[in-house]
């Protein structure tokens, strides 16, 4: 059975009175993220959908947290704006907010977390709240937004969540630098992320080459092609934009896919570790600090090798079938110290663990 | 007058045998307690409030700051953070049985990254100290908040600070990738690092502007960025702001976002130009200086756009900067606007809320309007582009009840910025200084949900109490918040 409740008052009781656990759902696209939720009545947030308010001249739209990405692209686009952050594809605004999904803009623009303004939910002691506000410096007090900004739907069930949204480019133009190692590709792209040349995406696809994306007002895209052109020789520009597939990761088509957040400059030494141990494909995003990898089942679907080879950042089971989720860590394993703080987090919103239990971790 | 928790008698009756205990931690000259050294440390940016500490650590170590963190914890003593004590919300006001813990020796850069494109930095360096150490090879960081010269990173923050530039740049929270960090108990975290975007909960943001509450920051990493290739102003004077709050929302509605965007009212402009000769007008109502960066060709573009909306919005006086000198002399007047007040005025404060940008006019008729029933001046400054208002309330503090005169206008104008949908903050944090009108801005159930999260960094409300929270409670008590409808969860328990 699956409870719909068709209001935050709702919601709010059936929390308060529950004795067993939630497994929030939106749209069902994230369903797979994250470890499984056993014994857990599916919460679907449907009801919440539709965008509430939205102010171009103030920036910021406002939707119920079911609302499909796709309409909210479509209502931007009319007003030549959009989300910066570039989430991906598909599923609703909520899913991406609880899991803090950000595209390859994510460099310059920020993360989805830089664009949260206000949320509004119901926590797992069945509280009623808001955080944030419609205002650019949107948080007096703790910043609660991003608390909740990719807690996975551990801490509270979003009913509404507010963003900032940012004028469209009014030009886009890819140029392709054919570099065929990791280390010529984060060569390529440390160059021109230090240039002054405001290069918003760079990411590297091997058999491809690196893609660097330039947006603007067309005199602008115009004069910093060139000056890139001068930068790396040779390089062509892109003839369709690669920007939607590598947001997506639709070239990685493995049963299992890792998501691994590091310092850029150590991508090239991490995939040579990795290449000694197992066989993978790999797609390199945020100028070589995003490494996406794809490999076979197996094993621990090579969690180790993955997490100890990795100097420093995070490494996320992003797609894997249930009974590996359960058995490996889907998210970086925290130390100590942290991991306590984690877990008084989450009792401080849902003490008796009835909003997605485990979904982040052991009782998280 | 404002209240701070009661002092704890049995505390300060050990207070010889804490400050044995501290100097086993922290050697030599760095534990301060004798009245006349720690005259230095009893207030920051917000002077009109006071307080000497009972001692003052100054370590010099992560070690030391945990083996502190360690002590205070294990015998129940407060702690109070700082860093270089220029906030201007009273976030490092001492407590009288408080350790203030002062941060001023972490002041090295550890690491230059180029190729990463960050600085890991000891949280006592300032904040131009980071842009200083990087500018030589065209980097710099970008949150500029007007006391850059002083203020520390380790402070920005525990504040989330802005600047001029947050409009396009961000603030503090969207520039630094990680910290090192002491836990009330004395454990040493970490959170983010090199890498973007955290594993577990998003804790670095809730870190970032937490005042001192949850942690104390001993490690920064920050985001830099290139220089733009250019940078000009534009310099738009209005009969009334009405049309200078237009403009605003017009350049922003047709797509363009500039690297600054600020206002002046007509005593803010009078007072900056009387002080360094920036060669505003004198006899317009608002001042816009905006600001473009990027490569030239588009600075030169937008600049064409902006102009022309200006033009249409019936600007007075419209120039645009045309050399690297010229600019710098536009910004000179806006960035000594508050050093520019205090010549007018024997004391003024600062106050700090953010509005829609679309509600600018109203609230500008709302605070001549209190101005008037207060009968005390005020001179406004903004960073237009955010909403973010800068009122400077003028006072004299030697006439009986004019500072609380001028704390009773400031807090009705927060009230103001509450009312048309804005916060009680821009970027200058709660503090003690609108610690009390917390309750203006949010019900019951939104406030604790705010102090669920103190509680589970600090249930023994150990580091910097008194600050934030208008509202004395135990973790314990926070149960379940079953108000449903503005009645205050603890109505009989003392308030601040």
């Amino acid at each position: 059975m699956v409870f719909t409740p068709k209001s935050a008052e709702e919601l709010a009781d059936a929390i308060s009175g529950a004795t067993a656990p939630f497994a929030i759902t939106g749209s069902g696209s994230k369903d797979g993220l994250g470890r499984p939720v056993t014994d857990a009545t599916p919460l679907s947030m449907a009801a919440f959908t539709g965008v509430t308010l939205y102010d171009p001249a103030e920036l910021f739209l406002e939707a119920g947290a079911a609302t499909p990405l796709a309409g909210i692209g479509k209502l931007l686009a009319a007003k030549n704006q959009q989300l910066a952050f570039e989430p991906p594809s598909g599923g609703t605004i909520g899913g991406a907010v609880a899991g803090n999904l950000s595209g390859p803009r994510r460099i310059k623009a920020g993360a989805l977390r830089d664009h949260i303004l206000m949320v509004s939910g119901v926590s797992g002691r069945g509280e009623i709240f808001k955080a944030g506000a419609r205002v650019v410096k949107n948080v007096t007090g703790y910043d609660l937004p991003k608390l909740m900004t990719g807690s996975h739907g551990t801490l509270a069930a979003l009913t509404s969540v507010t963003l900032k949204v940012l004028p469209k480019p009014e030009i886009e133009t890819t140029l392709l630098v054919a570099d065929r190692s990791p280390e010529d590709a984060v060569r390529t792209m440390s160059v021109a992320l230090q240039s002054a040349l405001d290069v918003s995406s760079a990411a590297h696809v091997p058999k491809s080459g690196t893609f660097l994306r330039v947006e603007g007002i067309a005199a602008s895209v115009a004069f910093r092609v060139e000056r890139l052109r001068e930068l790396f020789p040779g390089a062509a520009t892109a003839e369709s934009s690669p920007w939607s597939a590598i947001r997506d990761v639709t070239g990685l088509r493995g049963d299992v896919m890792w998501r691994v957040s590091l310092p850029p400059a150590a991508a090239p030494a991490y995939l040579q570790a990795l290449q000694r141990s197992f066989e993978f494909d790999y797609l390199l995003d945020w100028g070589g600090g995003l490494v996406w990898l794809s490999c076979a089942l197996g094993g621990d679907a090579h969690a180790a090798a993955i997490r100890g080879a990795l100097p420093s950042g995070h490494a996320t089971l992003v797609r894997a079938p249930a009974e590996l989720r359960e058995r490996v860590e889907v998210f970086q394993p925290q130390l100590p110290a942290l991991a306590e703080i984690t877990r008084r987090v989450k009792a401080a919103y849902d003490p008796k663990g009835l909003l997605n239990p485990g979904r982040m971790y052991r009782g998280v | 007058m404002l209240r701070m928790p009661e002092p704890d008698r049995a505390v300060l009756d050990r207070r010889a045998e804490i400050v044995v205990a501290l100097r086993a931690i922290v050697p030599g000259e760095g534990i301060i307690a004798t009245p006349v050294e720690m005259r230095a440390y009893e207030s920051d940016g917000l002077n009109a409030y006071r307080q000497m500490p009972m001692v003052v650590a100054l370590p010099e170590t992560v070690d030391q700051v945990a083996a502190i963190m360690k002590y205070a914890y294990e015998h129940g003593i407060k702690v109070v953070p700082r860093g270089a004590g220029t906030s201007l919300s009273g976030g490092a006001l001492p407590l009288a049985d408080g350790i203030l813990l002062g941060l001023g020796k972490f002041n090295r850069i550890l690491d230059i990254d180029y190729d990463n494109r960050c600085v890991v930095a000891q949280p006592g360096v300032t904040n131009l100290g980071i842009t200083q150490a990087v500018e030589h090879q065209g980097f710099y960081y970008a949150p500029d908040p007007s006391s850059q010269i002083a203020c520390s990173i380790g402070g920005n923050v525990a504040e989330n600070s802005g600047g001029v530039h947050c409009l396009k740049y961000g603030l503090t929270t969207n520039n630094v990738l990680g910290i090192e960090m002491v836990t009330v108990n004395g454990e040493v975290i970490r959170l983010g690092g090199k890498h973007l975007d955290s594993e577990g909960y998003d804790l670095l943001g809730v870190m970032t502007g937490s005042e001192g509450l949850l942690g104390v920051i001993t490690e920064v990493t920050v985001r830099i960025l290139r220089k733009p290739e250019t940078a000009r102003a534009a310099l738009i004077g209005f009969a009334s702001s009405e049309d200078a709050g237009q403009c605003v929302a017009d350049i922003i509605s047709e797509g363009i976002i500039p690297g600054g965007m600020e206002m002046m009212d007509r005593p803010a402009i009078h007072a900056a130009e009387d002080f360094v000769q920036a060669g505003y007008p004198r006899d317009v109502e608002a001042l816009l200086i905006v600001e473009l960066d990027g490569p030239s060709v588009e600075v030169d573009h937008l600049l064409e756009h902006v102009t022309t909306i200006a033009r249409r919005n019936k600007s007075q006086v419209l120039r645009v900067s045309t050399s690297e000198a010229e600019r710098l002399l536009f910004w000179a007047g806006r960035k000594a606007a508050f050093p520019a007040v205090g010549r007018i005025s024997p004391d003024y404060i600062c106050m700090d809320g953010t509005i829609p940008r679309r509600k600018l006019p109203k609230v500008l008729a709302g605070i001549a309007e209190l101005s008037r029933r207060y009968g005390l001046r005020v001179a406004n400054v903004f960073h237009a582009g955010d909403g973010n208002l800068h009122p400077l309330i003028l006072f004299d503090a030697n006439k009986a009840g004019e500072l609380e005169r001028a704390e009773n206008f400031g807090a009705d104008i927060l009230r103001l910025c509450v009312k048309v949908g804005g916060v009680l903050t821009g970027e200058h944090g709660v503090g003690v200084e609108k610690r009390d009108l917390m309750y203006e801005m949010f019900t019951p159930e939104d406030m604790a949900q705010q102090l669920r999260l103190k509680c589970a960094f600090d249930a023994g409300n150990l580091l910097n109490p008194g600050k934030v929270f208008p509202t004395l409670h135990r973790c314990a008590e926070l149960g379940r918040v079953v108000v449903r409808g503005g009645k205050l969860p603890f109505p009989d328990i003392p308030r601040f």
